[in-house]
C-alpha cells in the first residue's frame, strides 16, 4: 500500500499526463518533497518562494482540507488518499 | 480587434491567449480577463449606453465576449429601488435597494454570471455546461442551458431547499445531489475539471462568467445619474461579487462616466455561522482561515471562499469593513425588509440588512450618505426558513359578522410582526 495521490490538470505535464501517482506514507510536507524527486519542476507551482504551500493551493487528505487537520505536518498513513486542488479562483480587482 | 485581448495571472502576471482556463499552470493564481481599452474606450459613451436594451446588455462592449449574446439576452437592469421606510428605520435619507431578487429569468444576480458565462461557452464551440452551485447558480445554468440547447449537469449539496431544488429539475438538467456541503461539491468539480469536456461556469470559465457581475456595479452608478454611491454593502460567498462590483465603477470611472469619481466604500456581509472573510476583514488577518459552514443562509454558505482574498482586498482598498450576523439577525433582516420595502428576500438578503443594521449603528454611514444594499436572491425560493416565523392568518366566515368580530378581538397579522 501506498498514498494515492490525485494530480489536477495544470500539472499532469510533469507527470506524463498521469492523473494519479503514488507516494509513500509520512506528511504532506514529506510528500511534496518526494513529488519534486519523481518529477521534477512540480514543485514551482505548488511552493512560494519560502518554502510554503501556495495560498491558491488547496490539499485534501481523505476529502479533508489540510486547514483543518495538521497543515503540512499532516500524517499520511498507507492507503489514504491525497488531492491538490488549486483554488476555484477568478476575478480581477480594479486595475 | 478582439475586445478580449488575453487571460493574465493576478499573482504572477503570466499571460494566456483567451480559452477556457482558470488558473495559471506556474503558480495557480486565478486567471483574469484583459479587455482591450484602446480598442473599447473610442466606442462607448454615456449615450450609447443610454440608448442600449434594457438589460446588462447595455454593457456589452465592457463585457467579456465577442459577439452579441446568445443566451440570457434579457438579464439584469433591475430596479434600483430609494428605500425611504427601511432608511428611516437605520436612520439613513439615501438609502437605496439594488433588487436583483426581480432579476430575468431566476431571480437572483447569478443570472449575470451565466448570461455572460453561457454566451462565452458557445463562442469556445462547448455544447454541454456545468456547474457546483449553493442552489442559485445552479437555477440560472439550469435556465440559460434550456433556453440555449445546452446539456446542463448541476451539482449540489444534498441538503439544499426544495424550491432549489426544484427551480433546477424544472428546466431539464442534470442534477447531482452530492452528499456534502458545497466545499466538497466544488472540490469534487474542480477534480473533475476537464475530464468530460465540459465548461464548468464558475470553474474553467470563471474569469468570463465573474465579469458578467461587473454589470451590477454598471447599474447602480447608471441608475444614480452616472454617480458612484458612497457605500454598497454586499453578501459575501466565494467573494466574487463584492470585487466585480468595485471593478466596474472604477471601469466607469477610467472612462470617465461619473459625476465625482469613486468615493465608494465596500463592505462584505456574512452570517457568523459561515464568515472567514468577515473574520479576516475584522481581525485584521493576512489569510482567511476556512471554516465548516453551519448557518440558514445556505446560499453564501461557502467556507472556502474561491475569491475571499480578493473580497478581503475590495474591502480594504475601498476603506470599507466587514460583519456578520447571527441565524435570528437573518430573519430579522428578512422581515424587516419585507414590512417596510415590500421585498422579500432569501436569507442572504436578511444577512445583508442586518448588517447593514449593524454598520449603521456603528456610525459607519453619515446621515444622507448615499448608501446601496445589494439584494440578490428572492425569498420565495428560502421559504422553509420563514415558516413559523411570520405571523398568522386569521381565519374568518364569509360574512361581516365575523369581520366585525375578527378585526375587534384578533391579534392581527400587522400587529404580530410590528
Amino acid at each position: 500500500m501506498a498514498i494515492q495521490v490525485l494530480i489536477p490538470t495544470p500539472l499532469r505535464k510533469f507527470t506524463n499526463n498521469q492523473e494519479t501517482v503514488t507516494a509513500s506514507a509520512g506528511t504532506v510536507a514529506t510528500l511534496i518533497s518526494e513529488l519534486e524527486t519523481q518529477f521534477p519542476g512540480i514543485n514551482r507551482s505548488l511552493l512560494d518562494d519560502k518554502g510554503e504551500l501556495r495560498r491558491f493551493v488547496n490539499v485534501y487528505v481523505n476529502e479533508e482540507d489540510i486547514r483543518f487537520l495538521d497543515r503540512e505536518n499532516t500524517v499520511l498513513n498507507d492507503g489514504d488518499a491525497v488531492s491538490i486542488v488549486p483554488a476555484i479562483a477568478g476575478g480581477s480587482a480594479i486595475n | 480587434m478582439a475586445k478580449a485581448l488575453g487571460l493574465k495571472c493576478r499573482e504572477c502576471g503570466e499571460e494566456y491567449p483567451v480559452s477556457p482556463v482558470h488558473v495559471c499552470d506556474l503558480c495557480f493564481g486565478p486567471l483574469e480577463v484583459q479587455l482591450n481599452w484602446e480598442e473599447i474606450t473610442p466606442r462607448v459613451s454615456r449615450d450609447k449606453i443610454a440608448a442600449g436594451p434594457p438589460s446588462m446588455w447595455r454593457y456589452h462592449d465592457l463585457l467579456p465576449v465577442e459577439g452579441p449574446p446568445t443566451v440570457g439576452k434579457n438579464v439584469g437592469w433591475t430596479p434600483l429601488v430609494k428605500a425611504e421606510r427601511l432608511g428611516h428605520e437605520l436612520g439613513l435619507t439615501n438609502l437605496y435597494i439594488k433588487n436583483d431578487a426581480v432579476n430575468h429569468p431566476t431571480l437572483s444576480f447569478k443570472d449575470r454570471v451565466v448570461a455572460c458565462a453561457l454566451t462565452k461557452a458557445r463562442e469556445f464551440g462547448y455544447d454541454t455546461v456545468a456547474c457546483a452551485s449553493t442552489g442559485n447558480l445552479a437555477n440560472s445554468v439550469a435556465a440559460h442551458a434550456a433556453e440555449g440547447g445546452f446539456t446542463a449537469y448541476v451539482f449540489i449539496p444534498s441538503d439544499l431547499e426544495q424550491g432549489k431544488v426544484l427551480g433546477t429539475l424544472i428546466y431539464g438538467a442534470n442534477v447531482l445531489s452530492v452528499s456534502g456541503n458545497y466545499d466538497e461539491v466544488n472540490r469534487l468539480c474542480a477534480e473533475a475539471g476537464g475530464k468530460y469536456g465540459w465548461a464548468f461556469v464558475n470553474i474553467n470559465l470563471r474569469p468570463f462568467y465573474g465579469d458578467g457581475s461587473k454589470s451590477f456595479g454598471y447599474e447602480i452608478a447608471e441608475q444614480l445619474g452616472w454617480r458612484a454611491p458612497d457605500h454598497v454593502v454586499v453578501p459575501c460567498a466565494g467573494g466574487s461579487l463584492i470585487s466585480k462590483i468595485y471593478k466596474g465603477l472604477n471601469e466607469f470611472d477610467k472612462l470617465g462616466f461619473l459625476e465625482g469619481g469613486v468615493p465608494t466604500k465596500m463592505y462584505a456581509a456574512q452570517a457568523k455561522g459561515c464568515s472567514p472573510i468577515t473574520t479576516a476583514i475584522k481581525t485584521s488577518a493576512e489569510v482567511f482561515r476556512p471554516q465548516k459552514p453551519n448557518t440558514i443562509a445556505k446560499s453564501i454558505a461557502i467556507g472556502n471562499p474561491a475569491d475571499g482574498y480578493l473580497a478581503m482586498d475590495t474591502v480594504r482598498r475601498s476603506g470599507g469593513w466587514a460583519d456578520d450576523c447571527t441565524e435570528e439577525e437573518v430573519l430579522d433582516g428578512i422581515r424587516l425588509l419585507g414590512r417596510t420595502e415590500g421585498i422579500f428576500t432569501e436569507t442572504a438578503g436578511g444577512v445583508t440588512v442586518s448588517v447593514t443594521k449593524r454598520l449603521a449603528e456603528q456610525g459607519r454611514f453619515k446621515k444622507d450618505d448615499v448608501v446601496v444594499i445589494a439584494i440578490t436572491g428572492n425569498g420565495l425560493k428560502t421559504q422553509e426558513v420563514v415558516v413559523g416565523q411570520l405571523g398568522q392568518t386569521v381565519a374568518i366566515q364569509p360574512n361581516l359578522a365575523s369581520l366585525d368580530a375578527a378585526l375587534g378581538t384578533e391579534k392581527l397579522l400587522a400587529a404580530a410582526l410590528g
